[in-house]
């Protein structure tokens, strides 16, 4: 493996230097029909599931056609998505917000070959390259983070339980049968990067054990006042410690403030609080962003914890499967998740979708706490009044 | 043959969903076999590493990924993370295996001879294994090593006119959605503001200045599809302020339950909800009750409309946007941590979107003057507005205060005063008091 250079000079580093160019240019990767119609669309319409045609005023028409794909890609997976766009889309392609891969051509014949084409294309183990749909009233691809594959924080995996999740959704991705589109996201950790906190049904790595302090190292790693500031609840404070006869600047956690955020172990990388035993995964519900009919929504956690079951998360599976079959069943058209919980009342939404209810999911995390009790006469009976 | 044994990861190789671990697999073949006869920069078994440290991953359900490191390219902060392998013995071709991100195209569209060029740099001097896309949304490339990334750094800016995206205390890649590329919603070109911006702030996307993160996100009507109003410390959502515009003939084909007129474009095709009732999936769903139906018209009182969007997602061929468009800015959206999560708050409810977008950047640029001056390390927009109250929010940007800015005026009168909002200021003279009131 002989070292090639580029023709950088490290010797010195701002000769021919070019920065600060930003991104290329969105116009130039515009599809012709798109270039040319481009804020001049009339309507659109989706033909089946993950096959859309927009029309625009002059006439001209595009065809996608939207295929489910995995958020990690290799290259040889991207070359053969070139191929594709190569042979059908004049080389054309793009993504979605949701990691979905969109395929557009000027005519329904070559959208039909298209769809034909993916639908043959196979992993050797047996899963689909190319699935067609997340359209509409359905479930689209599952937006994630890194987990276990590339990040130093996680609860959880990613790739790993989403992929279990969305083989059990997978009828969801291909038809358009619900009240309203679900929009289902994951995080690995409290970070939360995606906007997993607004999405109908979410779930979200999370530890459950304060962090290991590591006193040896403490000190020669960390800004000590940095990390006693980086803790929401205040349950670091700096205290001198003996390691083996010397005293040395450390820190003490007072375990029953500690919530886990790994705030502190971003600051501090002596603070680790990865565990196999503690870690596992909260689900949250009922969020949206669209501000369609009512304001967007946070989600709400319905369900505290469930463990990292490997490889395939069943426990997850089920509690998200029996949301989405339940809602399914119970929803007026167009009403999202959580306008369809806040409309029968979240006590109904525990008994109708068959989740126990544990102190747990009282929210005592300061101010916002509060206006989320109770305050009124009115409520529900269900099965949870003994 | 695979370098290591993945009997957890193997059972991810079943069902219908594409499945990662299968095209790690293929990845791990292909520079096994390096048909191409290309010279790797980094380990050949990279990617067989990569599979078996996620093996381990499973098997003890923890991460083997270490904590950061400072890597970077020369003169910038960002567009560069530093990760190495917990078990470098173990996994020698992950022993160091930084992220990069590369500035997406606005939109995320492509040509595929690009995409080629970047699988052949990538694969050439890094694992070959990217994200399509990062949660921001850059093409995040991701495993290489140190000597590596100052050679990529020039051959994407060199050979391929392309720049790192950001990460650290930075403005973070801003990012949009399809907007008016192909989308009759759109209000605004979100593609172009989102470039203009971009190449704008090259120097805060690229050299940390601020106390924490700073990401723009643009979504072109009030739908969200690209959820700026979750996640962005500025969303700039779309909207218009005059009358929805109304195709009565189109309205009739709805109606009528025409096919070519399918409600909400379709979107509910694959279950029999019975027929299209606009009295009850639009007159009685409108939020402002303010719409009505009567003789076979549509009416709208457009004074009342708040712009929900939902007669023009299930219409799409009837009803329009109307013609005076623009943008709301809302700021201060969070994901959780300290305070928990926050949603963008409307601080400007309408601009026009004309370039160069003088307007916006004035509203950009008295935020981050404030935030600058007054946020604590690590803090977001929106944890200072809150440390800080709205109204100092509105104080930097001048923009004064409207009750489009509240849900509902406060419920308590524990009102702060300004000393000179009151007569005669904050003293009182203890002498003149007691004059009036006997001690």
């Amino acid at each position: 493996m002989a070292f090639i250079s580029s023709g950088y000079d490290p010797k010195e580093p701002m000769k021919n230097r070019i920065t600060d160019i930003g991104p290329r240019n969105f116009a130039e990767f515009y599809p012709p029909v798109i270039a040319k119609n481009k804020g001049k669309w009339a309507y659109h319409q989706i033909l089946e599931p993950g096959v859309l045609v927009h029309v625009a005023e002059s006439g001209d028409k595009i065809y996608t056609v939207r295929a489910g794909g995995c958020r990690i890609m290799s290259v040889t997976h991207i070359r053969e998505i070139c191929d594709i766009a190569d042979k059908y889309c004049d080389g054309y392609v793009r993504w979605t917000t949701r990691n979905n891969i969109e395929f557009m051509t000027d005519s329904l014949e070559k959208a039909e070959a298209l769809k034909k084409d993916l639908a043959g294309r196979k992993f050797p183990g047996g899963s689909l390259k190319f699935p067609v749909g997340g359209t509409g009233a359905g479930i689209s691809n599952i937006v994630h983070t890194q987990g276990w594959i590339h990040c130093h924080t996680p609860a959880t995996d990613a790739s790993g339980p989403v992929k279990a999740c969305m083989d059990e959704l997978f009828d969801y991705f291909k038809t358009m049968s619900l009240p309203a589109h679900v929009r289902v996201s994951m995080a690995c950790c409290l970070n939360m990067c995606g906007a997993v906190h607004c999405s109908d049904i979410a779930f979200v790595g999370y530890h459950r054990k304060p962090p290991v302090i590591e006193h040896e190292y403490l000190d020669k790693m960390c800004e000590i006042p940095l990390a006693v500031a980086a803790c929401p609840t205040a349950a670091i404070k700096p205290k001198k410690v003996e390691v083996n006869g010397t005293e040395v600047k450390s820190v003490e956690i007072n375990n029953e403030r500690c919530m886990y955020c790994g705030n502190c172990y971003t600051m501090c990388p002596a603070l680790p609080l990865a565990s196999g035993e503690g870690d596992g995964v909260v689900v949250m519900v009922g969020g949206k962003v669209s501000n369609r009919i009512s304001p967007p929504m946070f989600s709400k956690v319905v369900v505290a914890f469930l463990p990292n079951n490997v490889p395939r998360w069943p426990e997850l599976t089920d509690v998200i499967k029996r949301i989405v079959e339940v809602y399914a069943k119970d929803a007026r058209k167009y009403e999202r998740l959580g306008e369809w919980a806040e409309r029968i009342g979240w006590e109904k939404f525990f008994e109708k979708c068959g989740l126990d209810f544990t102190h747990h999911l009282i929210d005592d995390f300061r101010d916002p706490a509060y206006y989320t009790w109770r305050q009124t006469s009115q409520f529900k009976f269900t099965n949870a009044i003994k | 043959m695979a370098k290591h044994k993945t009997p957890l990861l193997d059972q991810l190789e079943s069902g219908p969903w594409p499945s990662f671990v299968s095209d790690l697999k293929q990845e791990a073949e292909s520079r096994a076999k390096n048909e191409k006869k290309v010279e790797f920069q980094i380990p050949t078994d990279t990617v067989d590493d990569l599979l078996g440290v996620l093996e381990l991953s499973f098997k003890d359900k923890e991460t083997h990924w270490k904590h950061g490191g400072i890597v970077g390219v020369f003169g910038y902060g960002g567009g560069v993370i530093g990760r190495y392998c917990d078990q470098p013995e173990m996994f020698p071709g992950v022993a160091h295996f930084h992220t990069m991100r590369i500035s997406q195209p606005s939109g995320h569209f492509y040509k595929s001879d690009y995409l080629r060029d970047l699988c052949n740099l990538w694969e050439f001097r890094g694992s070959g294994i990217t994200n399509m896309h990062g949660s921001t949304g850059d093409v995040i490339f991701l495993g290489t090593t140190t000597p590596q990334l100052e050679e990529i750094f020039f051959e994407l800016t060199h050979n391929l006119n392309q720049d790192l995206g950001g990460s650290g205390s930075n403005l973070r890649t801003p990012s949009d959605c399809v907007g008016e590329a192909r989308c009759e919603f759109a209000c605004y070109d979100t593609q172009s503001l989102c470039t203009a911006l971009t190449n704008e702030y090259q120097d805060e996307l690229h050299r940390p200045a601020f106390p924490y993160k700073f990401k723009f996100k643009f979504d072109g009507c009030p739908n969200c599809c690209v959820a700026s109003i979750a996640r962005a410390d500025l969303s700039f959502i779309g909207t218009w302020r005059d009358d929805i515009r109304i195709d009565q003939a189109a309205v009739k084909g709805y109606v009528d339950n025409d096919p070519d007129f399918p409600p909400n474009g379709g979107a509910h095709s694959g279950r029999n909800w019975g027929k299209f009732d606009i009295q009850k999936e639009v007159i009685a769903l409108c939020p402002t009750e303010c719409m009505k139906f009567e003789g076979g018209k549509l009416t709208i009182d457009n004074s009342e409309c708040n712009r929900c969007m939902h007669c023009i997602n299930v219409m799409p061929r009837a009803l329009k946007p109307g013609k005076e468009k623009g943008l709301s800015i809302l700021a201060g959206a969070k994901a959780p941590i300290l305070d928990g999560a926050q949603m963008g708050s409307l601080v400007a409810p309408f601009l026009p979107v004309v370039e160069p977008y003088d307007e916006i950047k004035e509203v950009i640029e008295a935020i981050w003057d404030w935030w600058m001056e007054e946020g604590k390390n690590r803090e977001r927009l929106g944890e200072l507005m809150k440390r800080q109250g709205f109204q100092k929010l509105l104080e930097a940007t001048g923009i004064p205060a409207m009750p489009q800015h509240v849900i509902a005026p406060r419920t308590n009168p524990y009102i702060f005063w300004k000393e000179e909002e009151v007569p005669g200021g904050f003293s009182m003279d203890p002498v003149k008091y007691r004059e009036r009131h006997k001690r």
